[in-house]
């Protein structure tokens, strides 16, 4: 266990030092940072002057040190566009991604959930071929083509919810918030929708494999030769036997919720990070997006590592394998 | 395989190429199948309907010249103050939607073809390479793939693209934006063929046909090109057509970000993201005949690789 352990964390810091080397990379190469600060009429003997205090001439290695530096005190430079710390924007931007990325997750979990087991246990009724209809349409659909359709049916037709923005925040410390206020949850609705329906129909597809599955086994059998009822063995024995893969992907495709909210942000105009780091792609914004790069690096590396570690706890059998695999 | 031929098999094929297909599971298969043959058909047809474009629609809407603003923003035909010959209306520019969607759908058909091509190539040469020499070598390519199947596809190729256009300015041409985009879809999707191509290649390279091609002393080379990839092609086909769907999803979603192919020459997605602008004010024609083009294509070509994937799936049958 602890050698498994040791070598995921070491795997862990490859991962983080390659995309740091990359984020360096695009820092230092993509365009001229000197540029970026000078106008075009600065005499080349001041623009050397800049060079010359940005430590633009050093050696590379002592460059990436110092870049590995700040990174690791935070420091992730002065945006182009808005001529701001990165760190500020980012930490602004912060609450209102994880806010939606954890509504989203909740929507698919629940949803998904209950869809599932739905059509486990119902699979020939028309309701429960309806789900699955939609859930290949909410697999190949791409996200923002989603996201349109809501906006047009329940803001543009219908008129009921906002089509963009967080609506009314309440700000708690640093942290702002949108669970707080009618508008800000019915703001959180449409995008929450958006963003967790990939997940959901995974999730919905999962769990509706696993219980057919889990329904065939001998202990279910047996579960009714006891007497029990139905509810006690469906709920009880079928669904709870299938949550622990369920857990995992929902664990996993965490990380992608984050990443996804890149396109869900855009349509939405939601003010978050995703949304920063498309207007700093558009706008060449090199500091933001290498921070946003190695930001998202940092949660995708951590959260496989949790949830590496947690099957391995949850699921006894996997610790053997794993044992003998190394 | 050439070597092979003098070896006399237990079931020698018979006829013609098409007799034998015809004959096949494969064929079988297909003919069983009503979903497959209905995605068969939408995708075959939007093919045709895209190439054949600029011979059936009534304007060429990368040519401002034949744009006219006193048709700007008509309905569909069907609606009252609908003209011919725009059938499905205009935009604001005067653009017919019907010859944009179309113009639209064969570019975004390129660029995802074009992007498959360059991931395939790609992540089948390396996954050969990898499965073949071994060693070194395939430490390397399989932690890289590692590393990159971590991130998901649609971030790396909006990164690629980023950094791109950092380094090399804003004035890139059109052609030039297309090229990109293809590389950096290519980037993107190489891990998954590169992981099947080694895999079936370490199985392949015990064998004895392997075995007697280095014998008689052939390069590696030519053993690998010449006599291993045709063997190790097969599930290659059905992650192609999955990712013919994502790779288009991927440039759509791309051009809609506003990062992919410019309005004046409008792919799907870019038609998409220009038409959003005009949801609110009811012209919602702009914007929904794209969509439904790019979603039709893209559940057909995923219903037609889910087919083929348990259509050549012999655990299946």
């Amino acid at each position: 266990m602890l050698a498994f352990l040791i070598r995921r964390l070491a795997q862990a810091f490859v991962v983080l030092g390659v995309v740091g080397l990359i984020a360096f990379a695009m820092f230092r190469f993509a365009g001229d940072p000197v540029n970026q600060i000078v106008g075009p009429d600065t005499p080349v003997s001041e623009r050397a002057a800049i060079r010359k205090s940005l430590g633009l001439d050093d050696p590379m290695l002592v460059q990436f040190g110092r870049y590995a530096g700040n990174v690791l005190r935070g420091d992730f430079g002065i945006s182009y566009q808005f001529r701001q710390p990165v760190t500020a924007l980012l930490a602004e931007r912060i609450p209102a991604t994880l806010e939606l990325a954890f509504c989203a997750t909740l929507f698919a979990l629940g949803v998904g959930i209950l869809m599932g087991v739905y059509c486990a246990l119902k699979r020939d009724t028309v309701l429960a071929k309806l789900f699955q209809a939609v859930s290949l349409i909410g697999v190949s659909l791409p996200t923002f083509l989603i996201g349109i359709l809501l906006i047009f049916l329940f803001s543009v037709t219908l008129g009921w919810l906002p089509s963009y923005g967080r609506g009314d925040t309440v700000r708690i410390g640093g942290w702002t918030t949108g669970f707080l206020t009618v508008s800000g949850l019915k703001a959180l609705i449409l995008p929450s929708v958006t963003l967790g329906l990939y997940q959901m129909t995974l999730i919905m597809r999962l769990v509706r494999a696993e219980m057919l599955e889990v329904l065939r086994t001998d202990y279910i059998r047996f579960a009714r030769a006891r007497g029990l009822t139905t509810r006690a063995i469906h709920f009880g024995h079928a669904l709870k036997n299938t949550l622990v893969p369920v857990i995992t992907i929902a664990g996993l495709q965490l990380g992608s919720v984050i990443a996804f909210s890149i396109i869900t942000e855009t349509v939405f105009q939601w003010p978050g990070m995703g949304l920063l780091f498309v207007q700093a792609v558009q706008n060449v914004d090199i500091p933001i997006m290498s921070a946003y790069l190695l930001l998202v690096a940092a949660i995708f590396v951590t959260i496989n590592l949790v949830v590496d570690l947690l099957y391995t706890v949850v699921d006894p059998r996997l610790r053997t394998s794993v044992g003998r695999a190394a | 395989m050439d070597d092979a031929a003098e070896v006399p098999e237990i079931r020698q094929p018979t006829g013609s190429r098409l007799a034998r297909f015809l004959d096949s599971d494969l064929w079988a298969s297909f003919r069983r199948s009503k979903t497959a043959m209905a995605a068969f058909v939408a995708t075959v047809l939007m093919f045709a309907l895209a190439f054949a474009a600029p011979w059936i629609v009534p304007q060429n809407p990368y040519d401002p010249a034949q744009l006219d603003l006193l048709n700007s923003n008509l309905p569909p035909i069907w609606k009252a103050e609908g003209q011919a010959p725009f059938l499905l209306g205009t935009d604001d520019q005067g653009r017919d939607v019907l010859s944009a969607v179309l113009y639209g759908l064969r570019l975004s058909l390129i660029v995802g073809m074009l992007g498959v091509l360059v991931s395939g190539t790609l992540g089948i040469g390396l996954g050969l390479v990898a499965g073949y020499v071994g060693g070194l070598l395939d430490t390397i390519i399989m932690r890289v793939a590692d590393v990159q199947l971590t991130f998901p596809a649609i971030l790396i190729a909006l990164v690629v693209d980023g950094v791109a256009k950092a380094s090399f300015g804003g004035a890139l041409d059109t052609n030039a934006t297309i090229l990109l985009i293809v590389v950096s879809i290519g980037l993107s999707f190489w891990v998954q063929y590169a992981r099947t191509v080694r895999s079936s290649v370490m199985v392949e390279r015990g064998k004895d046909y392997v075995q007697a091609a280095r014998l008689i002393g052939l390069s590696t080379p030519v053993i690998m090109v010449r006599h291993v990839l045709p063997n190790v092609t097969g599930p290659v086909f059905v992650i192609a057509t999955i990712n013919l769907a994502l790779a288009i999803i991927t440039e759509a979603t791309l051009s809609f970000l506003g990062t992919g192919l410019p309005e004046t020459m409008p792919s799907l997605g870019t038609l998409i993201r220009i038409g959003n602008k005009f949801l609110f004010s009811g012209e919602w024609w702009v914007v929904a005949f794209p969509g439904i083009a790019l979603a039709g294509l893209v559940i057909a070509i995923n219903l037609l690789g889910d087919w083929l994937r348990d259509a050549l799936n012999p655990k299946l049958q």
